[in-house]
């Protein structure tokens, strides 16, 4: 690992001025992801700023939403009594990705940055748009089982890896981002950006800026029927082939409204839109399930290696619906 | 210095007019090109300070240590080359095996992910810290009873792993063992040997 110069910061206004000011500079909070891609040679920051004795811990309910703070500890938040209540999906969904170990350091707002486990990413001898911008995409040609079915370019073909990410697009969330002049927020769904023709870049984010909280509207009848469904090599501790996040307001037999979102699938957690209005005001049954799930692969498209999500996906899609109905 | 730097603990003035010359002289074979291009610019104070060694006030095992380091050194890297307590194991490097876990201020982690200099004014205890004296610690005994291992070496991640797993109460049957001890990789396969060492810790009850 090149050294690296390290500093504390006591204030947000800290951290926002010195991002600002240096652009080699990068924050650390759990460091499960940056201090590998500092071992690997794929990140090397002149200057790590650690942001952990900034108060950015808490987990709180607000008029009408919960707010997570960005330094709350992925383990600590899918316990989290009012995460748990209101949440279950959240909660699932953060319980199935990493290791205990890892989710006791993992942040909120890492979580969000984490950078994608393409393997020619993480390969520093192989080109790779995103990691080194005009050298092409080794996985378009290469080995891309694990790649994108939505919304990929030619430019990048990857994935994000969050569990939690898909679970928060599903349940309507708002990013809350500061910078040294001003914070603003954001609909989680636009956090996240597809490849397009800067794969370099993951999200919005914009230099100066940091996450400070998530806010989740709680304003709504979806936490009976939720769940999150992830498929993966093996049974734990591994990453999401696909992963499906489906809520649902039921009324008897009858679905009121349902929530959507994918992972394994995009650059970005991948919201179900067409599929969550077909199933408005629709009944509960496999056959309407199996519809949703058709109408929501209408535009995949796979590569040479991951054809088999063309078929894993609407299965996955169908399967969760079917178990979140019958909770 | 700038004022990006106003957080940075003092450094050490007469250390760093050495890196001043010496980096001039000999290092600049070996230097990242950006240090370079910070040496073009006339950058010393930050040449310096990226070769800069920094204080650490770290309890390991009950034992306060203080120490200079620099800030790339991983808590594994401190715990096996510096202080010599080669029991947290070294798997992967990369946070997929979990042979490195540790406690910190009484969680569980992966030492191999985690900075040293993050870890000013934490408590550690490693698998060294487990036994008191000669009594094991009953999560060893029980590793022990019922052949937890073959080759040992996830071994002292395993127990270390274990011991947190039953203290946050995620040992209450098997599938929940299991699940909370995914993060825990053993080459040999004796999953099922320590599930069973596990369950026993867990249903003597007890403070661990
Ligand atoms: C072996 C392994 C298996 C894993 N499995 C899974 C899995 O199955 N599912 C899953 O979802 N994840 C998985 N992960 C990834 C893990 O969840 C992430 O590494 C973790 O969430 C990152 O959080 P962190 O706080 O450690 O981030 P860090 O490593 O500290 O930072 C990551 C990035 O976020 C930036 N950052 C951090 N906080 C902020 C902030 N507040 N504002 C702006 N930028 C910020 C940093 O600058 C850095 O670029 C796995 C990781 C490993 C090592
Ligand atoms: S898919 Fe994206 S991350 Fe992977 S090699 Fe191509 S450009 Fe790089
Ligand atoms: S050595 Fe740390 S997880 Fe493998
Ligand atoms: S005992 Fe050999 S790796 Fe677990």
């Amino acid at each position: 690992m090149i050294n690296f110069n390290y500093v504390q910061a006591s204030t947000q206004k800290n951290v926002t001025d010195t991002l600002m000011k240096d652009g080699t500079a990068q924050i650390i909070a759990g460091g499960t992801n940056l201090v590998d891609l500092m071992k690997r040679g794929v990140a090397a920051p002149q200057k790590l700023i650690d942001i952990n004795n900034l108060s950015l811990k808490n987990i709180e309910q607000q008029k009408g939403f919960v707010r997570i703070g960005a330094l709350a500890l992925n383990s600590v938040v899918a316990e989290n009594e009012l995460v748990v209540q209101k949440f279950p999906l959240l909660s699932k969904a953060l319980q199935s990705g990493a290791s205990q170990q890892l989710r006791n350091m993992a942040t909120v707002g890492g979580n969000m940055m984490q950078r994608t486990r393409c393997s020619y990413f993480y390969d520093t001898t192989m080109p790779c748009n995103k990691r080194n911008p005009g050298t092409g995409c080794g996985a378009l040609k290469g080995y891309n089982r694990m790649h994108a079915i939505f919304g990929a370019t030619e430019n990048c073909i990857a994935v994000h890896p969050s569990d939690m990410c898909v679970a928060l697009a599903a349940l309507n969330a708002s990013v809350i981002i500061s910078s040294s002049r001003s914070e603003r927020k954001i609909a989680f769904t636009d956090f996240h950006k597809l490849a397009g023709t800067n794969p370099e870049k993951d999200n919005t984010l914009q230099r100066g800026e940091m996450i400070t909280a998530v806010e989740i509207p709680d304003a709504n009848n979806f936490a009976q029927h939720s769940t999150y469904l992830k498929i993966r090599d093996r049974s734990s501790y591994a990453f999401a082939l696909i992963s499906v996040a489906a809520a649902l307001d039921m009324n008897g037999g009858k679905i009121n409204n349902a929530r959507l979102a994918m992972g394994g699938v995009a650059h970005k957690p991948w919201r179900l839109t067409t599929a969550e209005n077909f199933l408005k005001g629709k009944a509960a049954t496999e056959e309407n399930f199996k519809q949703a799930a058709a109408l929501a692969m209408k535009d995949a498209k796979a590569y040479r290696h991951n054809n088999f999500k063309l078929t894993l996906a609407p299965n996955s899609i169908a399967e969760a619906l079917k178990i979140a109905a019958a909770m | 210095m700038n004022d990006n730097n106003k957080d940075d603990k003092t450094l050490n003035h007469s250390r760093r007019q050495f890196f001043k010359i010496s980096t001039a002289l000999t290092a600049v074979a070996l230097t990242p090109s950006y240090i370079l291009k910070a040496a073009d610019d006339n950058m010393d104070d930050k040449i310096a300070e990226l070769f800069e060694k920094r204080d650490l006030n770290i309890e390991v095992n009950g034992i306060v240590h203080t120490l200079s380091i620099e800030p790339r050194v991983t808590l594994l890297d401190l715990l096996r080359e510096q202080l010599k307590l080669t029991g947290s194991k070294k798997g992967c490097d990369h946070g997929q095996c979990g042979a490195c876990t540790v406690h910190v201020n009484g969680q569980r982690v992966l030492s191999c992910l985690s900075l040293a200099i993050m870890q000013d004014g934490k408590k550690i205890t490693t698998i060294e810290g487990l036994a008191k004296g000669d009594e094991l610690h009953p999560m060893q005994a029980a590793f022990i009873k019922h052949d937890g291992f073959q080759c040992g070496y996830c071994t002292p991640g395993q127990i270390m792993s274990a011991v947190a797993c039953v203290r946050e109460g995620h040992a209450n049957n098997e599938d929940e063992i299991r699940s909370y001890m995914a993060g825990n990789i053993c080459r040999c396969g004796a999953y099922p040997n320590i599930v069973d060492a596990i369950t026993e810790v867990k249903q003597k009850g007890g403070t661990i």
